[in-house]
């Protein structure tokens, strides 16, 4: 074992395989101990209202190191902002709120929200919105009556839009004399609402959307894109892993049995392996995927079921011909060992060393088989992975729109698990199989 | 096979005749054998297909609309009372559903569908349509087929001899820093063409602006074959460059270590002391005896193909069998999803009874004669 490990040190290839597949492995871990199964679900199925503070289609944060301009998301709460409320009689109070913000920026955010928060039985709160520009100037924005969980997005106001003669988030912070500079310094939301029931309360939140948010951005959806890239991991690999170990270790059992008892067995085995190269595996699971079941163990099933009379039946077959004929096989039936115990104890082991390097080449085809899947609409409804994330960004234009890390990253995180695997393999293949060392 | 053999002449002196014999009936063979796994392979899938019973909830609900319409054209019925009415509805559907053998048991239906399947006989879309406006499964296959034969076969082609031909020249100096930079690309090819197409679209369509972003010619098509058939290249590009990074390295990578065990033969060691050329050795000695080999793994690069082009079509929006399918999962089109699945099912067929042709003529094995192989 020891002298495996230090023949293995002798290829770079496969100390880099390695030491990614490590890398995957403690990010696997990460995740699944930080992030619970049920927790990352609920993160990203959750709804809308969990990411509704995020920004959409931020980049993620550490583009700000090749771009310290990008402007990060500021979030004002009213609990804690200076309030001052006034009686004006007949049961009416003002309250005004004044929501204060540094913008340090170059860039002009990617959008402006009020988030409002009402209690009221029958006479629901009316608030008027001000925005004061560190230059002295006042802009009002609108005014409306709350219901309990307003949203207001500045953005997304066709009037405020026209009136201001541009989108809102670039004319509210642009200097007056040069409209495409930012103006910097500090910002002032006034949020005056009137209550008309004693009981009522009002808080408000600003939301000055940024450019990039957290450590992988976010999707069109303002989800935070670290869950899924976080997940994808041990999904990726629990799939890729399960999906060899079943195909590989059934084609194994399988071409030994059948060279081991020979004669219809043998035959019938290499019938059904010509049938199932016939039959078109990507098309079926996509089949299965449409008509039946999106489940990835529904999928994994079938994938080891297609696998299993799969091309590799022929290779083995070829060198259990020969074991077959080994004279230890010989001792072993001389000595009393059963069909089974034959095929189990001396057969198999024999195959290990072919099987070792094509299992771990395997993983990754599988890996890609699950993305593919998923960028076809037929991954997973409620697991985050890689595959998803490509199919998401991909149907919603990502290279068109410029949005190049939505893809890049997922794609990346694929190829390095890829290259891991596939790299090590072919160190172990020459490890396993000296003749191929020779040249 | 037996009775055949009597017909060849025992005397050496037409080989040639013989030989001829001997591959049609081997191929003859080999042809009932794949007829045979086709039904096999095409049955399942009809099986897959309609083992939750789709096909038939598709075509019931199929039958009740068309007889809920034409009940509701007809004035006779119109003036019927609406329970008599509702009754001759469920009569109509009855008769329907007996006509197309809806009543008889799922097993005898499954081998009717077979039928049909193994005529191509693959029914009526229900949502999509071919270019020319026709719903007929077969006629929107056809309409797709010849773009996607077009990438993948011309891409198949420039990958193959590329690779041959690259190996060749590798196994000549294997050691070279290129050998070795060859062998440690190798493991690029785990990712499948459309993941390298999505960088390809990244770098050359949405950075450089170069090429386009996908489909197969302009829009609108440009006038003059000769314009056509260049806009239709331009869009090849990427596409086909997405293959071609797919497999490269690998396969040179395979047939370098695979020339080089053949050119360590002892033969081999002979004919360069007799002073042959390093051509010469090629190809009377390396290439001729590996020949079955490289033969086989073209047929099979292309089966892997066939399948492969679903998501890359998709990706590079190629108007083919792939992105039909694709769109047809979208629809949930199912008579599209059956009939391309059954199309594919075929072009593998096909592709396995070219390959075992042309083995018949070019290994010894099989021209020396069908009973020393038995």
């Amino acid at each position: 074992m020891s002298r495996f490990v230090a023949e293995l040190r002798h290829y770079p290839s496969a100390v880099a395989g390695l030491s990614v597949i490590g890398l995957l492995v403690l990010t696997s871990v990460y995740a699944v101990v930080a992030i619970p199964y049920g927790e990352a679900i609920r993160l990203w199925r959750g709804g809308e209202a969990l990411w509704l503070e995020n920004p959409r289609n931020a980049r993620p944060v550490w583009m700000t190191l090749f771009r310290p301009d990008l402007p990060r998301t500021i979030v004002v709460r009213s609990q804690g902002a200076p309030r001052r409320v006034e009686d004006l009689g007949g049961g009416v109070r003002q309250v005004t709120m004044t929501l204060a913000f540094d913008y340090p920026y170059h860039d002009f955010p990617d959008g402006l929200g009020v988030f409002l928060e009402t209690e009221a039985v029958d006479r629901p709160p009316h608030v008027a919105l001000l925005w004061h520009t560190p230059d002295g100037a006042e802009i009002r924005i609108n005014e409306f009556t709350v219901r309990p969980r307003e949203v207001y997005r500045l953005s997304d106001d066709p009037r405020l839009r026209q009136e201001l003669g541009g989108p809102p988030e670039v004319v509210l912070l642009a200097s007056p004399d040069a409209p495409d500079r930012v103006l910097r310094g500090r910002y002032q939301l006034l949020v005056r609402g009137y209550l008309f029931e004693q009981a009522s309360t009002l808080e408000a939140r600003l939301v000055v959307y940024g450019k990039a948010h957290g450590l992988a951005g976010t999707d069109h959806l303002r989800r935070d894109l670290t869950i899924p890239l976080l997940w994808g991991a041990p999904i990726a690999m629990a799939f890729g892993l399960l999906a060899a170990v079943g195909s590989t270790l059934s084609t194994l059992v399988i071409a030994a049995v059948g060279v081991w008892y020979g004669r219809w067995v043998d035959g019938a085995i290499q019938r059904i392996t010509e049938v199932n190269l016939i039959l078109p595996a990507l098309p079926i699971l996509i089949m299965i995927g449409t008509l039946y079941s999106r489940s990835i163990w529904v999928i994994l099933g079938v994938v080891i079921l297609l696998g299993i009379f799969g091309p590799g039946i022929k290779t083995y077959r070829a060198l259990f011909l020969q074991v077959k004929e080994a004279p230890y096989v010989e001792a072993a039936r001389a000595y009393g060992a059963g069909n089974l115990r034959t095929v189990f104890v001396y057969m198999i082991p024999r195959a290990i060393p072919v099987l070792i390097p094509q299992f771990v080449t395997l993983i990754p085809s599988f890996v890609f088989l699950e993305a593919t899947l998923a960028v076809l609409g037929l991954g997973d409804p409620v697991l985050p992975t890689w595959g998803k994330v490509i199919e998401d960004a991909y149907s919603k234009g990502a290279l068109f729109s410029g949005h190049y890390y939505w893809v890049l990253e997922p794609a990346v995180l694929l190829m390095l698990t890829g290259l891991g695997f596939t790299m090590l393999g072919f160190a172990l293949d020459r490890i396993f199989n000296p003749r191929l060392r020779e040249i | 096979m037996a009775e055949a053999l009597p017909l060849v002449t025992p005397r050496r002196a037409r080989p040639a005749v013989e030989t001829l014999l001997r591959v049609v009936t081997y191929s003859a063979t080999r042809l009932v054998a794949l007829f045979l796994t086709v039904v096999v392979g095409v049955y399942l899938t009809i099986l897959v297909a309609n083992m939750g019973g789709y096909v038939d909830v598709i075509k019931r609900t199929e039958i009740r609309e068309q007889v809920g319409i034409s009940v509701s054209f007809d004035p006779a019925m119109q003036r019927l009372p609406a329970e008599e009415r509702q009754k001759r509805i469920e009569e109509l559907v009855k008769i329907e559903e007996e006509r197309l053998g809806l009543d008889r048991p799922f097993l005898m239906r499954t081998v009717v569908y077979l039928r049909e399947a193994l005529r191509l006989r693959l029914g009526f879309a229900e949502r999509m349509t071919s270019d020319t406006g026709s719903r007929l499964v077969r006629n929107i296959i056809l309409d797709r087929l010849p773009p996607t034969l077009l990438l993948f076969v011309s891409a198949q082609l420039l990958l193959f001899f590329a690779s041959v031909f690259a190996a060749l020249a590798l196994s000549r100096r294997y050691g070279s820093p290129l050998d070795r930079a060859v062998i440690a690309l190798a493991p690029t090819s785990a990712p499948p063409a459309w993941f390298y197409g999505i960088f390809l679209i990244l770098i050359f369509a949405a950075l450089l602006r170069v090429l386009p972003f996908g489909g197969m010619v302009d829009a609108p098509p440009p006038e003059g074959a000769l314009r056509y058939a260049a806009s239709v290249l331009r869009h090849m590009v990427l596409p086909m460059t997405a293959l071609f990074l797919t497999t490269i390295f690998l396969s040179v990578y395979s047939w370098r270590t695979f020339f080089l065990i053949f050119s360590s033969e002892d033969y081999v060691e002979v004919a360069k002391a007799k002073g042959l050329t390093s051509r010469a050795i090629e190809r009377r000695y390396i290439l001729r005896p590996t020949l079955p080999t490289i033969v086989t793994s073209f047929a099979l690069s292309l089966i892997g193909a066939w399948t492969g082009a679903i998501v890359l079509e998709t990706v590079f929006n190629w108007p083919g069998l792939g992105r039909a399918l694709f769109q047809a999962i979208g629809l949930y089109d199912t008579p599209v999803i059956v009939g391309a699945t059954i199309i594919y099912a075929y072009l593998l067929a096909v592709t396995v009874f070219v390959l075992d042709i042309l083995y018949a003529l070019i290994d010894p094995r099989v021209k020396v004669g069908l009973e020393g192989q038995r």
